[in-house]
């Protein structure tokens, strides 16, 4: 099976979301784990406006690398997201049609929603859903959000992720990552992204400096705190964004013993928290 | 009677949460509708839906109902104040022995208006596990988002909605319209009851029925597996997991990649399981296959090809992970991950669980000293059993804990009494698993069980009622198996005061006696449990706790065998006689534990029963001594043609005092010679 390029599923998913209504985002510009951290999913699924929107999403996890060795595993990676508030009554339905889209027929694969609850203890967020699968493979997270930032939601979202790598190898039929057709002309993923998986994992696990990053983690937090007295929700969540990335490097470094690490989480959760709360404070107030 | 079908449709529910959801549904219906005599109730659950149908009565008849009032002497405010909550007038009341009385008929109630009264509310309140909100505002919440909701009475639709005040509900409303499988049959179809609904659903690819989905699914396994000369391991949970995760359920065989068969079996069959719901498959000699099957959700139109090779390739990612830390963890010593666990927690007061390594160590040495097994290679077993915690492996399947261990000491080229102790050292886990029976595993086996007894009991953490987050009960039960089919003779005593010097100044003296009275009674449940004569065991009990449990087994094994001959139980009816007699008197006047004064004994049959007293007061402890328990009981055998001739001619409680004392003194020998041997007065039946 020679599936669409890496490129093309992006672009058909594109398509295919923005002709569901959705505001068709470019990827957030500060580094974080996952697709969830861009305000466009954490603070925008707070609130009483109805909100639409689908975006690529580099999602950093700097202890998932592998120097480029591991046919599965990478430290930098594209999460496709998706949220819509309220959630939609067809949001099942929208979503398989968004498969076959790329190529997945649900009368020849077997797809499935088999139960899967999301939490993210830094963004003190929660909701119920399924991992959904194709053939026995996690080809997404469905999730319906119930509480974000410690705040329950007022209106539940539905939010998609889709691994975008890993859906890549199943249409195309490829076993390892670096080999992924990425624009249909020839370049291949490890084209792209060897030499930074290299690189970034030699960074990641011995050459970061632990001290800047303890440093910047507290600069992160402090300038958090200084923005939210000034109400500026928005550029007082980079930092949060900023900080949890902090955390991550510095966990990769290994360097945070265990009740650090609860400690570190705690504070991550608590400038989600105050900027969640800020976010929803100013969408009250226009 | 009429039929009330009920079915609740919507996105999928957890697989787990099906069967309670269905039986939460009966129960919360079968109590709102109670005046309507709910009967033949049945359920169906599985991944879209739960539904319920039942004969209920068509309506709750006409009655009348009389309500007493003041008194009718009561001032006219009382009177007009009672007419005014019901509704009456003066003319509806009539007085009844000094009371007014209000004689209120009550209209018959039709079952679909019941229904319809009853269900918004049992739906808003329904108990799931986990319960969430989706769409707009509304905060009626369902499992996941509920789409469909059926209602019908003989056929017709019992209408009602989901609206409360300003929630709008979800704009659900009854109906009786429901959906076959998403993708082979979409869309609604009409419902008229529960048999056509059954039937329309399968030929929309939906079997409703959780039982025939397992027996598709089990059958369906089983046949492909035989074909390819394989058996199916036997995994009851996975088979009920699967059947809810499927409405057409449609068994399959893949095959496993050659170049991951050298991975151990425990790691392949639980990759497949937990990650992927697959059942692992054998071969005739019981080795691994290099096949799998699982169960697909749909009839697809390539005959399976995709699916198969969609399966087989996640399987391959899967095992390619395991390898990955089936080889990086053996480039490291089990030995040398002992620092590690020094860093991880145990239990908050209990120490880190290198702490535990080590006091299992020490007291794995002492248990194996005390079994005639290496009390070296336990304690080094002992040491290193925990150090698969720290692994990588273990990390991702924790169910592998144990078996890992096991594997990493052999390749590390421990003893392989060493890794099989490591091994088995969880065992048993359950009721399935069998206990270790070799000297060494068995002792490393009880050295952690023992250790977790005493170390919990130590900080207060006791098992109560439904409560035993820390599986202290499986625990003891677990001990009790382990000397028990093993045959294993260990006095515990000693083995507790060792384990509480593990813990040093956290446990207090009594902790011993504390642990080894609750592994005796979870023997005793666990005799009860096998019709085993539980009772017998609390008889032997009372004559004093044994810390030997295989000896204590022995000795009940001694008197239940006894107490099941006609001999027997005559012994334990001249014991009660005997026991009742001296309860009354000695309410009276007693105790009656003064010697027997022998030229008080006139009658023939009392002199007869005394020396046989006498008798079995010297033979009963001598035999137990040597835990003769056998000889125990035949030498209080011996007194039972004795007790019975006595009870015949004599009058215990002769007119002359001393003859009665004496009379007394004598039952009260024959019984405290008795309860040497066991407590008989708690012997049931």
């Amino acid at each position: 099976m020679a599936g669409p390029s890496f490129q093309d599923l992006i672009l058909r998913l594109h398509d295919f979301w923005s002709r569901q209504g959705c505001v068709i985002l470019q990827p957030y510009d500060v580094e974080m784990g996952a697709g969830t951290f861009h305000p466009a999913t954490t603070l925008r699924a707070l609130g009483p406006r109805p909100w639409a929107a689908a975006y690529v999403q580099p999602s950093r996890r700097p202890s998932d690398g592998r120097y480029g060795e591991n046919p599965n595993r990478l430290q930098h990676y594209y999460q496709y997201q998706v949220i819509m508030k309220p959630s939609p009554e067809a949001a099942q339905d929208m979503l398989l049609a968004s498969y076959r889209e790329l190529g997945l027929d649900p009368r020849r694969h077997d797809f499935r929603f088999v139960e899967d609850d999301w939490e993210s203890p830094t963004l003190g967020a929660w909701g119920l859903g399924w991992e959904v699968w194709c053939d026995g493979m996690e080809v997404g997270q469905f999730t319906y959000f119930q509480q974000v930032g410690g705040i329950p939601v007022v209106l539940p979202s539905f939010e998609m992720t889709y691994g975008l790598e890993r859906l890549a190898m199943y249409v195309q039929d490829v076993e390892r990552v670096f080999d992924l057709d990425f624009n249909g002309r020839g370049v291949t993923y490890g084209d792209v992204f060897l030499r930074a998986e290299r690189e970034y994992s030699a960074h990641n696990f011995e050459h970061a400096d632990t001290a800047m990053l303890a440093r910047h983690f507290q600069d992160a937090e402090a300038e958090c705190a200084a923005l939210l007295r000034e109400k500026l929700a928005l550029p007082a969540y980079d930092q949060c964004i900023k900080a949890s990335h902090l955390f991550n490097l510095l966990d990769a470094r290994g360097v945070i013993s265990v009740s650090e690490r609860a400690a570190y989480i705690g504070r991550v959760r608590a400038l989600a928290k105050a900027c969640c709360e800020a976010w929803v404070a100013g969408e009250e107030t226009p | 009677m009429p039929e009330l079908f009920i079915e609740l449709f919507g996105e999928e529910i957890p697989a787990r949460m099906q069967a309670g959801g269905a039986a939460d549904l009966a129960r919360l219906l079968t109590a709102a509708l109670a005046d309507l005599k709910p009967s033949g109730v049945r359920t169906w659950y599985g991944p879209r839906r739960i539904a319920l149908a039942a004969s209920i009565a068509a309506e709750v008849p006409a009655s009348t109902q009389s309500e007493r009032g003041p008194r009718a002497s009561a001032p006219s405010q009382a009177v007009e104040g009672f007419l005014r909550k019901h509704g009456a007038a003066r003319e509806d009341l009539r007085e009844e022995s000094g009371f007014l009385v209000l004689a209120r008929s009550l209209p018959a109630r039709p079952a679909a208006a019941l229904i319809a009264a009853a269900l918004p509310d049992l739906l808003r309140r329904f108990p799931w596990p986990k319960s969430m909100r989706w769409g707009g505002s509304s905060q009626f919440v369902w499992v996941r988002p509920l789409r469909r909701i059926t209602c019908l009475l003989d056929g017709a639709l019992v209408a009602f909605d989901m609206r409360q005040g300003e929630d709008e509900g979800h704009g659900l409303a009854s109906g009786n319209v429901s959906e076959g499988h998403r993708f082979l049959a979409p869309g609604g179809f009409p419902v008229t009851g529960a048999a056509p609904w059954v039937e329309e659903l399968r030929k929309r690819f939906v079997i409703a029925d959780a039982g025939e989905r397992k027996r598709i699914i089990k059958d369906g396994v089983g046949e492909l597996a035989a074909a390819e000369n394989l058996a199916v391991v036997d995994d009851p949970g996975l088979l009920d997991e699967v059947a809810g995760l499927v409405e057409w359920p449609v068994p399959m065989l893949g095959r496993i990649d050659a170049a991951y068969m050298d991975l151990p079996p425990e790691v392949m069959q639980v990759s497949m399981r937990v990650n992927q719901r697959y059942f692992a498959l054998r071969r005739a000699d019981g080795t691994a296959a290099d096949r799998f099957a699982f169960v697909a959700n749909v009839v697809p139109d390539d005959g399976g090809k995709a699916i198969v090779a969609g399966n087989e390739r996640v399987l391959r990612a899967r095992f390619a992970d395991a390898r990955h830390f089936w080889d990086l963890d053996r480039r490291t010593k089990l030995a040398d991950r002992l620092p590690t666990l020094d860093s991880v927690t145990f239990h908050a007061r209990l120490g880190s669980q290198g702490a535990r390594a080590r006091r299992i160590a020490a007291l794995a040495g002492t248990i194996a000293a005390a079994l005639g097994a290496d009390a070296n290679l336990a304690r080094r077993a002992g040491l290193l059993c925990k150090g698969d915690l720290a692994s990588g492996m273990v990390g991702e399947f924790p169910e592998l804990q144990g078996v890992m261990g096991g594997y990493y000491a052999a390749h590390d080229g421990e003893a392989p009494g060493v890794a099989a102790a490591i091994r088995f050292h969880y065992a048993p886990r359950g009721p399935n698993e069998a206990p270790p029976t070799e000297p060494l595993a068995a002792a490393v086996a009880l050295a952690d069980k023992l250790d977790t007894l005493v170390g919990f009991f130590a900080v207060g953490e006791k098992p109560s009622g439904a409560g035993d987050p820390f599986a202290l009960r499986r625990a003891a039960l677990g001990v009790i198996r382990i000397l028990r089919e093993g045959g294993l003779r260990l006095a515990l005593c000693p083995i507790l005061g060792a384990a509480a010097t593990g813990y040093a100044e956290l446990a207090s003296p009594g902790v011993v006696e504390e642990v080894l009275a609750f592994i005796a009674e979870r023997l005793r449940v666990q005799l009860r449990a096998e019709g085993a004569r539980h009772d017998v065991l609390a008889a032997v009990l009372g004559a004093g706790l044994d810390d030997d449990l295989v000896r204590l087994l022995a000795r009940t094994e001694a008197v239940a065998s006894v107490l099941a001959t006609e001999e027997g139980t005559n012994l334990l009816a001249g014991y009660r006689r005997a026991a009742n007699i001296l309860r009354i008197e000695e309410a009276k006047d007693g105790p009656h534990d003064e010697a027997v004064a022998s030229h008080l004994l006139h009658l023939a049959s009392e002199q007869v029963l005394d020396r046989a007293a006498a008798a079995a007061r010297v033979a009963v402890p001598a035999a137990l001594t040597e835990q003769n328990f056998t000889g125990a009981m035949a030498a209080l055998a011996e007194l039972r043609a004795p007790l019975d001739a006595f009870f015949a001619e004599v009058m215990v409680n002769d007119p002359v005092p001393e003859l009665r004392r004496n009379r007394l003194a004598l039952l009260a020998r024959v019984r405290a010679t008795m309860n040497q041997v066991a407590e008989f007065s708690r012997i049931e039946g």
